[in-house]
């Protein structure tokens, strides 16, 4: 792998998982803090600072960076705030990134944090008929869960997913979190349990469905050269590709928030379809392949959706997916366990944090110190994930 | 004089309502350049990489197509969807038009349950009440099964 695509992971932190609506900064600033000790470096230290915005904590949510630079003082650091919805993390470890691998600092520190309000995420307030994250509510009630569901019943009619593989996804989280200190949710469930909890958006039932909850993650980045003299030889994790694509032309898979798909009357469907092209790039920047992945951090925004990623990253063939989850291949001890940490399922999700919690979890299971869910002898890791209006996301880490 | 209500669509340009002669659509926009289709209708810039037109005729999308996915409501959605009460769960289906190429959401109408619904069934456009305020019904548009059609033995003589 060319050197210079590498940057070096020194330090990840996070706040618990949780519901506490406490300010979002708070939770940053344990994350940054908790991020900066693991890294051995102090606040000083830190050259530029890279926020993901949250969109529901008022103006300093939208400063995020200068809202994280200004609570741990300011030193005069150079700083960016970026929001791409659910991948605002990894927008921000992009731009960090970039900002190394141009020489331009040697230490950078990403961070996110949110506090989220109770039930369906709505939009912003106000009457906003030109936003159409705003129209879908007003004219269809399509809330988020809509859209995984029309997902979820495509599976069962194309590829014969059942209720049961669905709620399997959901034991196989809820058994990975449960040693997880971060998680928000630490109990095992039944499949039983799952297919008894409330239907939501059919087929999807209440357990299925990720909870939007508060938190924030944390990471310190380097320069390999500064890596070198800091850790004095032996090699940190890396990120060794950073895909923060958009989608190509035409593209025919509904999307969050959107009305309608791209129109395919002139040009055929894209070759390659969004989801799909997300960690492809990622795959193609650090020269790998998905057979060379020891373990998956995918955006669970429902159990169904997991399924959906294993293909869209790799792992198995279009419509196979079920028979890699009841072969037990995502589980811990399977080939390429799938969300280790317990995923969104144990974590709910905290927007701007999601993202970097994913890299987080990647950062200790490769250097083994996942306690109680461990992948043993893990060597590379990818994440993957979707952000409204567009915006792919996936990082790529080894040791 | 009754109370009757005034009928307006919930959204200004997006469909229309129909009358007697012509039944309601969706208006989307059709590229002049490339004849690119999009829903709700573009005015500013075609979605075609390869297309620089900023130039669009608004065109009525096909009023009949098949279910590419579908799913239903069974909680009440937050505001700005104002819901009647008591809140009663609603089906929504993405449904492909097959002239134009693409998938449009749309709820679909009361009285139909997941259970009456399949993936590639035949539905078409009605335009309905989405909600009632004052005197004023605000209409939208939903997708309505099409029953299936029923052929009948020795139809060709």
């Amino acid at each position: 792998m060319p050197e210079e695509t590498r940057v070096a992971v020194l330090g990840a932190g996070m706040h618990e998982w949780g519901k506490w609506g406490r300010p979002f900064v708070e939770y940053g600033l344990a994350a940054a803090r908790d991020a900066m000790a693991d890294a051995g470096l102090g606040w000083r230290d830190v050259q530029f600072v890279s926020g993901a915005d949250t969109i529901r904590n008022g103006y300093p949510g939208f400063v995020s960076g200068a809202t994280f630079a200004q609570a741990l003082g300011w030193t005069g650091a150079r700083v960016s705030s970026v929001y791409a919805a659910c991948a605002s993390g990894a927008v921000a470890i992009a731009n960090a990134r970039a900002q190394i691998l141009a020489g331009l600092c040697d230490v950078a520190l990403v961070v996110g944090a949110d506090t989220t309000p109770k039930g369906f995420f709505a939009p912003v307030g106000g009457d906003r008929k030109d936003d159409p994250d705003w129209l879908r509510f007003h004219l269809l009630g399509a809330t988020n869960p809509t859209y995984f569901a029309l997902y979820a019943r495509r599976r069962m009619d194309r590829f014969g997913a059942t209720e049961e593989d669905f709620a399997q996804v959901k034991v196989k989280n809820a058994r990975h979190g449960l040693a997880n200190p971060r998680a928000r949710y630490r109990k095992e469930v039944t499949v039983e349990e799952v297919l008894a909890s409330p239907m939501v958006a059919d087929p999807l039932r209440l357990l299925e469905i990720c909870a939007t909850s508060d938190g924030g993650a944390a990471l310190v980045l380097s320069s390999i050269e500064f890596a070198r003299r800091h850790h004095g030889g032996s090699p940190p994790v890396t990120i060794d590709a950073v895909s923060t694509v958009t989608p190509a032309f035409p593209n025919t898979v509904i999307e969050m928030p959107n009305f309608a798909t791209d129109s395919a009357v002139v040009s055929g469907a894209a070759a390659v379809g969004f989801r799909p092209s997300i960690t492809a790039a990622a795959y193609a920047e650090a020269g790998i392949g998905p057979d060379d992945v020891d373990l998956a951090e995918v955006y669970d925004l429902s159990s169904a959706l997991e399924l959906d990623w294993y293909e869209d990253i790799g792992l198995c063939g279009e419509g196979e997916a079920e028979k890699l989850l009841r072969d037990g291949a995502t589980a811990l001890g399977g080939r390429v366990p799938v969300n280790p940490s317990g995923g969104l399922s144990c974590f709910g999700e905290a927007i701007p944090a999601q993202a970097i919690a994913q890299v987080c979890e990647c950062v200790w299971q490769l250097r083994g110190s996942a306690s109680g869910r461990q992948v043993e002898g893990a060597r590379v890791a990818v994440t993957a994930n979707q952000g409204l209006f567009g915006h792919g996301s996936s990082v790529l880490l080894s040791r | 004089m009754g109370a009757e209500a005034i009928r307006v669509p919930a959204v200004e340009g997006w469909f229309t309502t129909g009358d007697g002669a012509h039944a309601p659509a969706l208006l989307g926009s059709r590229c002049n350049e490339c004849g690119t289709f999009a829903f709700p209708a573009e005015s500013g810039y075609c979605r075609n990489p390869d297309c620089e037109s900023s130039s669009f005729e608004t065109v009525e999308l096909s009023r009949r197509g098949r279910i590419w996915s579908y799913t239903d409501a069974r909680y009440q959605p937050p505001p700005p969807y104002v819901a009647a009460d008591p809140y009663e769960p609603f089906c929504i289906a993405a449904v492909e038009l097959d002239a134009e190429k693409l998938v449009v959401m749309g709820q679909v109408v009361d009285g139909v349950t997941v259970d009456d619904l399949s993936v590639g069934d035949e539905v078409e456009l009605v335009v309905d009440t989405l909600y009632h305020e004052d005197t004023t019904d605000y209409l939208v548009w939903k997708w309505r099964p099409v029953n299936r059609l029923v052929v009948t033995p020795g139809w060709e003589g």
